[in-house]
C-alpha cells in the first residue's frame, strides 16, 4: 500500500492512505466464488487482483479419465447457467475428429436448443445485472421466462439443468411434437410479454442509466488485446460472432442479426444481451418453421446407440450398445480447437485424442477467463459499487471459468 | 476425406501454409494441417517472435488461448499451444513449443496483456516456466498447493484432502485416504493391447508343470526305454496345441 499525497480526491487536509479490502469470496454481486482484493483510495478503485479458483475441481483431468461420452456430462457442469451451449463446443469438436456427419435434423434440434439456452443464460445474467445495480422486481419476472426454459429442457432431456442431450452424432432422443408447438406459442406469447415488461422497467430506468453509462468504457483495440469475444467484444462495438463468421451446425441458413454497442460501456453489453435475447427467438422460430423430419442420431452404429427396438431383434445391435456404453468408440488420433458462441462468448475445447477411447487432453477455454483478468483494466478509477455493475455485464460464472 | 461434419467453418487454409512458412523461415521447425487445423511448430527461444510476426504482420489480432500439455514419453514432455484468432480474415491458427520441467518459454504477456492469467494457469497446472512473466503466480489451485496437477504423473486423486475439524474448529489438511479403489475401468477389449492378464490365461503360461507329473506317474508303469520317450512326447504336444489356439483368436479379430 502506497501512502497518498494532498492531492488525494476524497480528503481535504488530512492524509489518508489507501487501504485494500477483501470483495468475496463469499459475496451476492460476485456471482460466485470470486475473491478481489482490491486496492481503494476512498471509495475509488486504484487497483484490483481477481483471486480465481476458488471453485476448481479439475475437470480437464477428469475428463482425461473417462471415455468420451462418460465426459459429456462434465460440460453441463461447466457454466450451468448455459449447459447445453458447452455440450455444444465438445460434441462438435469429437465429430470433427471423428468427421461424423450429423442429420439435419439433429442439427436443427441442436440450434434450436442453443438458442434456448442462449435465452435461459441471458434471463439469469440481465436479471442478476438489474439486481446488482439495485432493482428487484425485474429480476422476478425474468426468471419466471427461465423457468419455462427449464421445463423445456426438462421435456427434451429428462434433467432442468445437466441435460446431456448433444451428443457425439447428433442428439440423445428426438423431441415430441408438442413440445415444439409449446416452443412456439412461448415464443410468440409469452416470452416477448414477460420479457418486454421486464426491460420496461430497465432500460430507459434513470438509476440504471446512471450506474451503467460510461461505466468500464472499453474501446475496439482493447476489447480485442484483451481476448474478449461474445457480448463483450460486441458491447465494444465489433460485430464478431462466431454462428455468422464460423457458422456451426445450421446456423448458415439462420436468419438473425449481430447487435453491437456503440460506446463500449456496462449499458451498452446490457443492451446486447437484450437484443440477443430477441434475436434467439427469431432463430427458434426459424427453427420450428424448418425443421425436417428424419433421425436425429448419426447412422455411424460405431458412434451412436442403435434403437431399443433394433437391440431386440437384432444381436449386431444389441453387441453395437454394449461396446458403446462400455468401451466407448474409439476417436482417431489428433487434435482439435473448436470454438462456439456460446451465451458469455467464445467456448472453445481443444481435444487431443489418441486413438483411444478416452481423450488425452481436453483443455476447455472458458470465456470468463479472459474477461475477469480485464477486470483491473476496466474498475481502474471507477468507485466501488461500480465494480459489480461491471461484474454483472461480464456474466462471469465460476464453474466456467475456474474448470 | 471429404468433410461431413458440422463443425464451425472458418476461411480456407489455402495458401497460410506457404507464406506463414516463408514468415517465420528458420524459427519454424514444421507445420502441418490435419482435422482441419494448421498447426506450426516453433522453435522455443523465437515464439514471442513469431507471435509479434503473425499479430502484426498477418492480421492474428487476438491470442484466444494457451494450452499446455503432457507427453511424458518424450524428450521435453510439456507442449504449450497458443491459440490465435484473426478477426478480419476470420481465420484460426495454432502455434506450438515444446519445452521440459526447467526450460522456460518466453513470455507472450509483452504481445497481450490477456495472456498472463493463459501462462499462469499453464505454469499452475503443468509446472512450465514462463521467462519474462512478472506474476507468474499459481491461479486455479489452492493458496499454498505443491505439485502440477495436471501432469499424467500426477495421481486423479491428489495427495492431500481437506475437511473440518471439529476438535481444531478450523479446515484441517489430510493426506488422502481413500475408502475404496478408485475405480479406473479398463474397457479396452483385451486382445486389442489390454496390459494385463485375464481371468484362465494365467493356466496358458505355465504348460511346463504337468509335464514332469506326467512324466513322474508314467515312469512306474510303463517299460524303461520306450516310456521315457513317450511322456516327452505327450508333453510336448500339449504344449504346440494350446499356443496355436491362444494366438488364432488374435489373428482373426485383427483382420
Amino acid at each position: 500500500m502506497s501512502v497518498q499525497l494532498e492531492e488525494s480526491p476524497t480528503t481535504g487536509d488530512e492524509v489518508i492512505s489507501n487501504y485494500t479490502i477483501n470483495f468475496g469470496p463469499q459475496h451476492p454481486a460476485a456471482h460466485g466464488v470470486l475473491r478481489m482484493v482490491m486496492e481503494l483510495d476512498g471509495e475509488i478503485i486504484e487497483r484490483i487482483d481477481p483471486h480465481v479458483g476458488l471453485l476448481h475441481r479439475g475437470t480437464e483431468k477428469l475428463i482425461e479419465h473417462k471415455t468420451y461420452l462418460q465426459a459429456l456430462p462434465y460440460f453441463d457442469r461447466l457454466d450451468y447457467c448455459s449447459p447445453l451451449c458447452q455440450e455444444h463446443s465438445y460434441v462438435l469438436a469429437i465429430e470433427k475428429l471423428l468427421n461424423v456427419e450429423v442429420p439435419e435434423r439433429a442439427q436443427y434440434l441442436r440450434v434450436l436448443f442453443a438458442e434456448l439456452t442462449r435465452i435461459s443464460n441471458h434471463m439469469l445474467n440481465i436479471g442478476a445485472h438489474v439486481m446488482d445495480v439495485g432493482a428487484m422486481t425485474p429480476n422476478l419476472w425474468v426468471f419466471e421466462l427461465r423457468e419455462d426454459c427449464m421445463n423445456f429442457f426438462e421435456r427434451a432431456s429428462g434433467a432442468r439443468m445437466h441435460s446431456a442431450y448433444f451428443r457425439p452424432g447428433g442428439v440423445h432422443q428426438d423431441v415430441p411434437l408438442k413440445l415444439l408447438t409449446d416452443i412456439g406459442d412461448w415464443v410468440d406469447g409469452r416470452l416477448p410479454e414477460l420479457f418486454g415488461d421486464a426491460m420496461s422497467l430497465v432500460i430507459d430506468n434513470r438509476i440504471f442509466k446512471q450506474r451503467n453509462v460510461d461505466i468500464a468504457v472499453v474501446e475496439k483495440d482493447d476489447a480485442v488485446a484483451w481476448g474478449f469475444s461474445g457480448p463483450m467484444i460486441r458491447g465494444s462495438g465489433i460485430a464478431w460472432d462466431l454462428r455468422k463468421s464460423q457458422p456451426y451446425d445450421v446456423y448458415d441458413r439462420m436468419h438473425f442479426e449481430v447487435p453491437v454497442g456503440t460506446n463500449g460501456d456496462c449499458y451498452d453489453r446490457f443492451m446486447v444481451r437484450v437484443e440477443e435475447v430477441k434475436q434467439s427467438a427469431r432463430i427458434i422460430k426459424q427453427c420450428l418453421a424448418e425443421m425436417p423430419e428424419g433421425p436425429i442420431a448419426s447412422d455411424d452404429t460405431k458412434v451412436s446407440p442403435p434403437k431399443r427396438g433394433e437391440m431386440k431383434q437384432s444381436m449386431e445391435a444389441l453387441i453395437n450398445h454394449f461396446k458403446l456404453y462400455t468401451e466407448g468408440f474409439k476417436v482417431p488420433a489428433g487434435e482439435v480447437y473448436v470454438a462456439t458462441e456460446s451465451p458469455k462468448g467464445e467456448f472453445g475445447v481443444y481435444l487431443v485424442a489418441d486413438g483411444s477411447n478416452k481423450p488425452y487432453r481436453c483443455k476447455i477455454r472458458p470465456t470468463a477467463f479472459s474477461h475477469l483478468q480485464a477486470m483491473d483494466f476496466m474498475c481502474r478509477g471507477h468507485m466501488l459499487p461500480d465494480a459489480a455493475a461491471i461484474l454483472g455485464a461480464i456474466d462471469v460464472v465460476f464453474g466456467e471459468c475456474d474448470r | 476425406m471429404t468433410v461431413v461434419h458440422s463443425a464451425p467453418k472458418s476461411a480456407s487454409h489455402d495458401g497460410v501454409m506457404k507464406t506463414l512458412g516463408r514468415a517465420f523461415s528458420s524459427m519454424m521447425l514444421g507445420a502441418h494441417e490435419a482435422n482441419g487445423e494448421l498447426i506450426f511448430s516453433i522453435k522455443r527461444d523465437d515464439i514471442e517472435d513469431a507471435l509479434r510476426i503473425l499479430r502484426d504482420d498477418h492480421e492474428y489480432q487476438q491470442l484466444m488461448e494457451i494450452a499446455g500439455a503432457d507427453y511424458p514419453d518424450r524428450n521435453e514432455r510439456f507442449e504449450v499451444v497458443y491459440m490465435l484468432l484473426s478477426l478480419t480474415k476470420n481465420h484460426r491458427i495454432m502455434l506450438k513449443v515444446s519445452t521440459d520441467e526447467a526450460t522456460p518459454v518466453p513470455t507472450a504477456t509483452g504481445l497481450w496483456p490477456n495472456a498472463g492469467w493463459l501462462e499462469r494457469e499453464v505454469f499452475d497446472l503443468y509446472g512450465v516456466l514462463f521467462d519474462g512473466n512478472t506474476d507468474l503466480r499459481r491461479i486455479l489451485t489452492d493458496y499454498g498447493f505443491e505439485g502440477h496437477p495436471f501432469r499424467k504423473d500426477f495421481p486423479l486423486t491428489g495427495y492431500t484432502e481437506l475437511r473440518y475439524s471439529e476438535e481444531d474448529k478450523r479446515v484441517v489438511y489430510e493426506p488422502v485416504e481413500l475408502a475404496q479403489d478408485l475405480r479406473q475401468f479398463d474397457f479396452m477389449s483385451p486382445w486389442e493391447g489390454a496390459d494385463y492378464i485375464l481371468p484362465g490365461d494365467e493356466k496358458a503360461e505355465v504348460p511346463a508343470a504337468p509335464a514332469p507329473k506326467a512324466e513322474a506317474k508314467a515312469k512306474p508303469a510303463a517299460k524303461k526305454t520306450a516310456a521315457k520317450k513317450t511322456p516327452a512326447k505327450k508333453a510336448a504336444k500339449p504344449k504346440a496345441k494350446t499356443k496355436p489356439k491362444a494366438s488364432k483368436p488374435k489373428k482373426g479379430d485383427k483382420s
